[in-house]
C-alpha cells in the first residue's frame, strides 16, 4: 500500500511539474524543474544523415536545447555518460489507431438491405464521416503506449479507421508521465480516407470499390457545390470535409491497384493524398513512382507457407509464393525508385515484430538511412511537423532512444526511450553483462560455470568434469545468487558484481554446512552465435514477372512485324473467307492482304494448312475485374468499370489461348441501370490503363426482369419489385436526367451530379446502353421507352426472347448480343431457344455471341459455331457473330474485328476451321504483338513448374530453420458472372 | 405450411409452375413395328471402330446386322438411305439430375438434393420427370440415355438409369437402383467469406474426422446386412447391393489425396464395384488406379483448370491423359446446369483437339460410359444384338457445326426430335414468313 501510495504520488509530482502555469496547485507549493540533462559521449543522429560522433544531446523541459560535439553545459546539468552507447530519434508511425478504438459493428438482419442514412443534418451517405474528429474518440492507453514505445515509438498519428471518409486524426506523443494537455501534439493532424465503408452502418451503398470510388468523387463534387453557398440545408459533413481540406489528406488505398486508383481521385481533385499502400508496391513500381504520392508502407512481409505435403502445396499459387519470397524487398525497390515513404505498424501483429521485418528489408537491400528515414524523418515530413519531431535538432521534442549500437543490428540493445524528455527504460542501461565461461575455485574443487542467453535474462550450467548440476542463478541489481546441487549435495553463494571481467570472491556454504572461500574467474567473455550467417549476402529473389503471376510474361509482348504466308483468311468482311492468301502486319497493323506478298524484314510464319482470323471480341464480359455489381441502389450511372479492371486475372491469358482479344466488361445486372462499361484489349502484362481502348466509345449496362427485380434472393425492400416498377424506374431517371440538361444549359448553377451526366448523354446519343434482357415484355417496354426520350437502345445483351420481338428490334434499329444455348436456369428463361440468334439474323439484326462466363468466352468459336446447328447460319455469317458483329455493337468496327487492311493487328492463327470443335489457338496478336503463343506457354509451363520447385524448397528451408509458417491457402479470386454480387 | 401457402409470392411462383409443366413434350415414340435398315452410312460403332459404307439394320428394338454395306444380305423393312450421314450409339449421360429439376432457380422445381448427409435409401427414380422439357432437349444432340443421380450431401442417394422418351418413369427405367453416390470429403475447403474467412481454399480441418464418419457408416451398413437384422434401418439396408457386387459405389472426388482414401476405404470395406467421378487430379495417381482397376467418369472438359499455375488445356485434356494411362474413361457433366447436358458430344469432340482419336473420344460418351455403368450389354455400342438405340446425323456429331441429327432411335423406336424450343422456333419462324 505505502509503494503504491508513492508511487503514484511520484507520478502526480512529474505531471504536476509538466502543468501549465496558470493551473492552481493545492497539494503543495508550486514548483517546477528546470534543470537540464545532457547526454554525453553518445553517438547521435541528430537525422539520418547528420551523425556526431562523441556528441552531446542537451535537453530541457522536454525539448531539445542543443546537440553536436561541443556542447557547454549549463551549471543545472545532470549528466548521464553514454560512452559507446547511441542515440536515435524515436520513430513515428503515423498510420496508428492508438487510443481511437473502432465504432462497435451494426447489428442487422439477414432481410432487405438499408438504403437510407441513419444520421440526420450529416452527407446522405453513412459512410461519409468526415466530421468525426478522433480527439472526441481519444483515450490514452498506457498499456499500448509501453507497448510502442518499446518498439522505438515517440510519437503515432492516429484516427478513427473506419468509413470511406474518416475525419480528422490526432498526432500523440506516447508520454507515459504527462497527460494529454502535452501527449496531444495536434488535435486535427489530417483528414483520413479509405474505399472501405463503416461496419457502423449498414447503409447499403457503395456494396463495391467502384461504387466507394464514385461516392469520394461525388463527395468532392458536393463539397464544392455546398461551399459555394446552394445548399440552404445544413450538412455537417460537408462542412467538415471543407474545414479540413487544408490538412494533410491520408487515404488508406492499401494495395498497389489503390494507390493509383485513389491518386487518381486526388489529382481529379487537386490533392496530392499520401497513401496507405500494402506491401506489393514492387510489383508495378513504375505506375507507384507515377503517382508522385507518399506513402505509408506496412512491413508485413508474410510466413512461408508450410508446403511441407504435397497435396497441400498445390493450392498455394505460384503468385503467393512469390510474394512471401519478393515481398522483403518491397522497401528496398521503392527506395531506389526514389519513392518517399515512411513505415507503418499497421498490418503487424504485434510492435515487436517490427525490428525483425526491417532488419530482414534491409537485408533485402533497403539502406540503412532510408530505413531510419521512413521512421522518423519522413512521416514528420509528411505530417507537417519537421520542426517538432523526427529528428533531435535544437527545439525539437526530447524524443529519442539510447541503443547499444546500430538499431538494426542484430543483438542491439535498447536500453531507453525517451518521450518529451520523460525517461522509460526498456532494458537497464548500467546492466553488466556477466555471461561468459567461468571458473569456480573454492575448497580444492572447481566448477565450470557458463552463463549465456539474453544479457537482461542470463542462464547459466553448472559443471565439473562431465557431471552437471542442477542450478539456480539470479541476477539482480548487480547481485549474483547462485546455487547448484547434484544428489542433495548443495552449494550456495552470493555475490555483488561491478565489472564481470574482474574475479569474484565470496564465500561458499558447502553440502556439509560450512563455508569456504571461492573465486570466480572468468576465461572468455560472450560472444554472440550469429545465426545469421546461413544466409550469405542478399537472398535470392525469383524475378517479377508481367503480371507477377504464373503465366505473366517477363517482358512485355512487343508489336513485330509479321507475315502470315498461305493461310486461310477468315476476313469477316465481305471477301469471305481467302483461301492461300498472306496477311502483312506492321506496326501493329494490318497493311496489305494479299497473295505472295512481299516481308520485305517482317517475319514470315507459314500459315499453310492454318486459318488467320480476326480476334474474337466478347460483347458480354465480367473477367478483369476487382468487382461486379454496385447494388446498393437502383441506379449506379455514375459508376465505372475502368475503375475496377484487374489486369492480373489469369482468365485474360486463357481467353487468349481461346484467340479472344477484346470485350466489354460490362456491370452486372443487380440494377435496372448499371455501370459504365470498360472496353479491353487483353493485353496481358500491361497495365489495367493501357488494356482500356484509347478514345473508348461510352458504354453504360441496363438490366431487366428477375435480376433488378431481385426475384431469386431475398430482398423485399427495393423498388422495384416488378417489371412494372422497371419501366417507371427508366422514365424517372431520363425524365430527371433531361431536367437536368436543361438547368445545366440554363447558365444557371446546378450541382454536377455524375449519374445525371451519364444519362444526358445516353439521351444525346454519346454513351450507349448494353441492355441484359430476357422475355419480350420488358425488351419491347425499353425500347418504347427509348423512342419516347428520342434515342436508341444500342444493344440487348443476353436477349433470349429476342427471337420473339425481332421485327421490332429491326425497326427500332438495335443490335442483339445473345447466349448460344443457355436456358433454364431461371423461369425468365424458359422460353430461350438456340434458334434466337439465328432468327434475329434473319430479321436483319446484327448479332453477337457472348458469354458472360469466364469458362465459356474461351471457346465462342466454338458457341458461334452452335448458330450453324440450331437455325443453319452459314459459316461465314457464325463467324462473324464473335468478330465484326459485337465490333460493331461496341462501335469498334473501324478498328478491330475484321481482317481489313488499315485495322488493328488483332489476329489470331488456327490450327483449324474456327468454328470447328477440333480447332486450336496457336497464336494471338494485339496490335502485332503476339499474347499467347502455344509453344512460348509450353515454356511458360516448364518453367512455372521449376519455380514452383525452386520456392518450395526455399520455404521448406525456411521452415528448418524454425521460422514461423503459414497454412497452406489459395487466394483465388471469384468469378464473376451477372448476378455476382 | 400455412402460412407458406398464404404467402402470395408463393402462390404466384405455384401458379407459374403449373403453367410451365402444363405444356406436355414429345408423344412417345410406339414399339417398333417394322424392321429399318440404314444403307451405306458412316457407322461408328463407340468402341472405337468405324465402318465407312456401313449397312444398320433392327428389328423389334434389337440391332440384327452391323456391317459393310457391299455385304450381300437383304434389307429388311423402312430402308433409309444413308450415304454421306452417320450413324452413332445413342449418347450416355451419367451423373445427372436431369428431370429432378426443371427451372434451377425455382425451388418448386426442384427435387434433386433431400435433407440429411447420408441417405442411400433416397432414390432418384420415382421423382424422375419423364415429361422435363429438359430432359427432351437433349435428345435432337443425340443424348439418349442418363443416371439419374441425386445430388448434394455425403451419401446423396441412389441413381437409377433411363432412357429419355417415355410415357413415365417406369417406363423409362432401363436400370433401376443402379448405383449409390458418396461426395467424399475434401482436404481443402472455399473459405466462408459472409463470416469473414477470405475467400478461396483453406485446409479442412474436419477432413479426418469427416473420413471416419464415412468409414464408421460403411463398416455399419456391412455388418447390418450381414445379420439380416428384424429391426429396419432404411439407409443400412440400401447399401445392399454395394456389399454382394449388384450396385456400384460411385465415388466424387478430386484431389490425389482424396481419390487414395476413398477408393482405399471402399476397398477395404468390401465394396467390390467402385467408380471415380470427377477425377481432377487422376492423372498423376493413375497407377493406384490401374492396380485397383477403377474407372474414372471425367469432369466436363469445358471446365476452367480449378489451379491458376496449372495448364490453360488441363480440363480438355484429362480425359486423353487417363486413356493414355490405360484406364477405363467416361465424360459426365454432374457439376453443370442439366440443360447444358446437351452438349456432352462437344465435351468428347474437345479432346480431339488435344490429340485424341476421334474414335476413341466418341468411346467416352457411348462404349466407355456403358460399361462403367455396367449396361454394356445392351447399350453404348452399335452392335449385333444389343438395344438400337442410335440416331442419324449429317455431320460429325462430336463438333457443333456437325451435330445435324435427322432421326433417332430408342430400343428400335422412332423418337421425335422436337422439343418445346423447336416448336418456338417454328411458332416464330412462321411469324416472320420466308426471307
Amino acid at each position: 500500500m505505502k509503494m503504491k501510495l508513492l508511487a503514484l504520488t511520484l507520478l502526480w509530482c512529474s505531471a504536476t511539474l509538466l502543468a501549465q502555469d496558470y493551473f492552481p496547485e493545492n497539494e503543495g507549493v508550486k514548483s517546477k524543474n528546470n534543470n537540464y540533462t545532457a547526454f554525453t559521449n553518445a553517438k547521435i543522429y541528430v537525422t539520418p544523415t547528420q551523425v556526431v560522433e562523441q556528441g552531446t544531446l542537451l535537453i530541457q523541459n522536454g525539448k531539445v536545447v542543443q546537440v553536436g560535439s561541443s556542447v557547454t553545459l549549463p551549471k543545472n546539468t545532470v549528466t548521464i555518460d553514454l560512452k559507446g552507447k547511441t542515440i536515435y530519434p524515436s520513430f513515428i508511425d503515423i498510420y496508428s489507431d492508438f487510443g481511437v478504438s473502432k465504432p462497435k459493428k451494426a447489428e442487422g438482419s439477414r432481410r432487405s438491405p438499408q438504403y437510407n442514412p441513419t444520421r440526420e443534418g450529416f452527407y446522405w451517405n453513412d459512410h461519409i464521416m468526415p466530421e468525426k474528429n478522433a480527439i472526441n474518440a481519444f483515450k490514452y492507453d498506457e498499456k499500448k503506449a509501453k507497448e510502442l514505445r518499446n518498439a522505438g515509438f515517440g510519437v503515432v498519428n492516429s484516427h478513427i479507421q473506419d468509413g470511406i471518409a474518416r475525419g480528422t486524426g490526432i498526432l500523440i506523443a506516447l508520454n507515459g508521465k504527462g497527460d494529454d494537455s502535452q501527449r496531444v501534439l495536434d488535435d486535427r493532424s489530417g483528414q483520413y480516407f479509405s474505399f472501405t465503408k463503416s461496419i457502423a452502418s449498414r447503409q447499403s451503398y457503395p456494396t463495391s470499390l467502384m461504387g466507394a470510388m464514385a461516392l469520394v468523387r461525388q463527395m468532392y463534387t458536393d463539397a464544392d457545390w455546398y461551399a459555394k453557398g446552394n445548399v440552404d440545408t445544413k450538412d455537417r459533413s460537408l462542412e467538415a470535409l471543407n474545414a479540413n481540406k487544408g490538412l494533410v489528406q491520408i487515404f488508406a488505398a492499401g494495395d498497389k491497384g489503390n494507390i493509383v486508383r485513389a491518386d487518381g481521385i486526388g489529382d481529379a481533385n487537386g490533392i496530392q493524398y499520401t497513401i496507405l499502400g500494402g506491401g506489393d508496391e514492387y510489383e508495378t513500381i513504375a505506375d507507384i513512382k507515377n503517382t508522385n504520392a507518399r506513402l505509408i508502407i506496412p512491413l508485413n512481409f508474410p510466413d512461408a507457407f508450410d508446403v511441407s505435403d504435397p497435396n497441400q502445396a498445390m493450392y498455394v499459387a505460384l503468385e503467393d509464393m512469390r510474394h512471401w519470397n519478393q515481398a522483403p524487398a518491397n522497401p528496398k525497390i521503392l527506395a531506389e525508385n526514389g519513392v518517399t515513404f515512411s513505415f507503418t505498424l499497421n498490418g503487424l501483429k504485434s510492435p515487436s515484430k517490427l525490428m525483425d521485418n526491417l532488419r530482414k528489408a534491409i537485408t533485402y537491400g533497403l539502406p540503412k538511412t532510408k530505413a531510419l528515414e521512413a521512421l522518423t524523418t519522413v512521416p514528420a515530413q509528411i505530417m507537417g511537423r519537421s520542426d517538432k519531431i523526427g529528428s533531435l535538432q535544437q527545439g525539437h521534442l526530447a524524443n529519442f532512444l539510447i541503443t547499444s549500437g546500430d538499431i538494426f543490428a542484430k543483438g542491439t540493445t535498447l536500453y531507453e526511450n525517451w518521450v518529451q524528455g520523460t525517461k522509460n527504460v526498456i532494458t537497464d542501461l548500467d546492466l553488466i553483462d556477466i555471461r561468459g565461461e567461468y571458473d569456480l575455485k573454492s575448497a580444492g574443487e572447481t566448477f565450470a560455470l557458463s552463463i549465456s542467453g539474453k544479457a537482461e535474462k542470463p542462464k547459466i550450467k553448472v559443471t565439473k568434469d562431465t557431471v552437471t548440476y542442477s542450478s539456480k542463478m539470479t541476477f539482480k541489481d548487480e547481485w549474483l545468487l547462485l546455487s547448484f546441487s547434484k544428489d542433495d549435495q548443495l552449494y550456495r553463494l552470493s555475490t555483488l558484481v561491478k565489472d564481470s571481467s574482474i574475479p569474484l570472491t565470496g564465500s561458499l556454504s558447502l553440502p556439509n554446512g560450512k563455508e569456504a572461500p571461492f573465486t570466480i574467474t572468468r576465461n572468455k567473455p560472450f560472444a554472440e552465435k550469429d545465426k545469421e550467417k546461413v544466409a550469405v549476402g542478399t537472398p535470392e529473389i525469383v524475378p517479377v514477372t508481367f503480371p507477377n503471376i504464373g503465366y505473366g510474361y517477363s517482358e512485355i509482348p512487343k508489336p513485330e512485324n509479321i507475315l502470315f504466308r498461305n493461310a486461310t483468311v477468315w476476313t469477316s468482311e465481305e471477301a469471305g473467307i481467302l483461301e492461300n492468301t498472306d496477311v502483312l502486319v506492321k506496326d501493329g497493323k494490318i497493311v496489305k492482304i494479299g497473295k505472295g506478298l512481299n516481308a520485305g524484314r517482317a517475319k514470315v510464319i507459314d500459315a499453310t494448312d492454318k486459318h488467320l482470323t480476326a480476334g474474337i471480341i466478347d460483347e458480354h464480359s465480367h473477367l478483369a475485374a476487382l468487382a461486379i455489381n454496385e447494388a446498393g441502389q437502383n441506379s449506379s450511372a455514375e459508376v465505372k468499370m475502368e475503375d475496377v479492371v484487374d489486369p492480373e486475372d489469369i482468365d485474360i491469358y486463357r481467353n487468349l489461348a481461346g484467340g479472344v482479344t477484346s470485350l466489354q466488361l460490362l456491370h452486372g445486372s443487380a440494377n435496372p441501370i448499371g455501370g459504365r462499361s470498360a472496353l479491353l484489349k487483353l493485353k496481358w502484362g500491361e497495365s489495367a490503363q493501357n488494356m482500356i481502348y484509347d478514345n473508348s466509345p461510352k458504354f453504360i449496362k441496363f438490366a431487366l426482369g428477375e435480376n433488378v427485380k431481385q426475384s431469386n434472393w431475398q430482398s423485399f425492400s427495393r423498388f422495384p419489385q416488378t417489371r412494372m416498377g422497371v419501366e417507371q424506374v427508366f422514365m424517372n431517371y431520363f425524365q430527371r436526367a433531361k431536367e437536368y440538361e436543361v438547368k445545366k444549359k440554363s447558365g444557371k448553377p446546378y450541382r454536377h451530379d455524375e449519374e445525371m451526366e451519364t444519362l444526358v448523354e445516353i439521351l444525346n446519343g454519346e454513351r450507349f446502353i448494353s441492355c441484359h434482357s430476357y422475355v419480350q415484355s420488358e425488351i419491347n417496354m425499353l425500347m418504347k421507352v427509348a423512342e419516347k426520350f428520342n434515342f436508341k437502345v444500342n444493344t440487348f445483351t443476353h436477349i433470349l426472347e429476342g427471337y420473339k420481338v425481332a421485327d421490332k428490334m429491326a425497326e427500332h434499329g438495335v443490335g442483339a448480343s445473345t447466349f448460344s444455348d443457355w436456358w433454364a436456369y431461371k423461369y425468365e428463361v424458359k422460353d430461350a431457344i438456340p434458334y434466337n440468334a439465328a432468327i434475329m439474323q434473319n430479321q436483319g439484326l446484327t448479332v453477337a455471341i457472348n458469354s458472360d462466363d469466364a469458362e465459356m468466352s474461351r471457346r465462342l468459336n466454338q458457341e458461334a459455331a452452335k448458330t450453324i446447328k440450331y437455325g443453319g447460319v452459314s459459316e461465314l455469317e457464325a463467324w462473324k457473330m464473335v468478330t465484326i458483329n459485337p465490333a460493331k455493337l461496341l462501335h469498334i468496327d473501324e478498328r478491330v474485328g475484321s481482317i481489313k487492311e488499315g485495322k488493328d493487328a488483332d489476329l489470331v492463327l488456327w490450327s483449324d476451321n474456327p468454328l470447328s470443335v477440333y480447332a486450336k489457338a496457336e497464336k494471338t496478336l494485339i496490335e502485332g504483338a503476339t499474347y499467347f503463343d502455344l509453344e512460348k506457354d509450353k515454356l511458360q509451363r516448364e518453367s512455372i513448374s521449376v519455380e514452383r520447385n525452386k520456392l518450395i524448397g526455399m520455404m521448406l528451408k525456411e521452415k528448418e530453420s524454425g521460422a514461423k509458417t503459414q497454412a497452406p491457402r489459395n487466394t483465388k479470386k471469384e468469378k464473376f458472372h451477372c448476378d455476382s454480387l | 405450411m400455412k402460412n407458406t401457402m398464404k404467402n402470395p409470392i408463393y402462390g404466384f411462383v405455384l401458379a407459374l409452375v403449373t403453367f410451365f409443366m402444363g405444356t406436355a413434350q414429345q408423344t412417345p415414340a410406339p414399339k417398333q413395328q417394322e424392321a429399318i435398315s440404314i444403307d451405306g452410312v458412316t457407322a461408328h460403332l463407340g468402341n472405337g471402330k468405324v465402318i465407312e459404307n456401313a449397312l444398320i439394320m433392327f428389328e423389334d428394338g434389337k440391332l440384327t446386322f452391323v456391317g459393310n454395306a457391299m455385304t450381300k444380305i437383304a434389307r429388311r423393312g423402312t430402308v433409309i438411305k444413308g450415304k454421306g450421314r452417320h450413324v452413332y450409339p445413342g449418347f450416355i449421360a451419367p451423373n445427372k439430375s436431369l428431370g429432378l429439376v426443371e427451372v434451377d432457380a425455382v425451388r418448386a422445381t426442384s427435387d434433386q438434393d433431400e435433407i440429411g448427409e447420408m441417405i442411400p435409401h433416397v432414390r432418384s427414380l420415382i421423382a424422375y420427370n419423364a415429361e422435363s422439357q429438359v430432359v427432351e432437349s437433349m435428345r435432337p444432340n443425340g443424348i439418349l440415355i442418363g443416371q439419374i443421380t441425386p445430388q448434394g450431401g455425403r451419401i446423396s442417394g441412389t441413381s437409377s438409369i433411363v432412357q429419355f422418351d417415355a410415357w413415365n418413369w417406369e417406363d423409362a427405367a432401363v436400370k433401376v437402383d443402379d448405383g449409390i453416390h458418396l461426395n467424399w470429403p475434401n482436404t481443402f475447403r472455399k473459405g466462408r467469406w459472409w463470416m469473414g474467412e477470405p475467400r478461396g481454399y483453406q485446409p479442412n480441418k474436419k477432413y479426418a474426422e469427416q473420413l471416419k464418419e464415412v468409414e464408421t457408416f460403411l463398416q455399419h451398413a456391412a455388418a447390418y446386412n450381414k445379420s439380416g437384422s428384424t429391426q429396419l434401418n432404411p439407409a443400412f439396408a440400401a447399401m445392399k447391393g454395394l456389399y454382394d457386387g449388384s450396385q456400384k459405389l460411385y465415388i466424387k472426388a478430386d484431389g490425389e489425396k482424396e481419390i487414395i482414401d476413398g477408393i482405399t476405404m471402399a476397398k477395404e470395406n468390401g465394396i467390390e464395384q467402385v467408380v471415380l467421378v470427377g477425377g481432377y487430379h487422376a492423372f498423376k495417381v493413375t497407377d493406384f488406379l490401374k492396380k485397383h482397376n477403377i474407372p474414372v467418369l471425367v469432369q466436363r472438359t469445358h471446365s476452367l483448370p480449378t489451379f491458376d499455375d496449372e495448364d490453360y488445356d488441363l480440363p480438355y485434356k484429362l480425359p486423353k491423359l487417363l486413356t493414355d494411362a490405360g484406364l477405363l474413361v467416361g465424360l459426365q457433366n454432374g457439376d453443370a446446369a442439366n440443360f447444358q447436358t446437351r452438349n456432352l458430344p462437344f465435351y468428347a469432340g474437345q479432346v480431339v483437339a488435344q490429340g485424341m482419336d476421334k474414335e476413341q473420344a466418341l468411346q467416352l460418351i457411348t462404349g466407355n460410359n456403358a460399361q462403367i455403368l455396367g449396361m454394356q450389354d445392351s447399350y453404348g455400342t452399335l452392335e449385333v444384338g444389343k438395344s438400337a438405340t442410335l440416331f442419324i446425323a449429317d455431320g460429325d456429331a462430336l463438333d457443333m457445326k456437325g451435330n445435324q441429327i435427322t432421326k433417332a432411335f430408342i430400343d428400335g423406336r422412332d423418337i421425335s426430335l422436337e422439343t418445346h424450343q423447336t416448336e418456338l422456333w417454328k411458332r416464330y419462324k412462321g411469324k416472320y414468313g420466308p426471307k
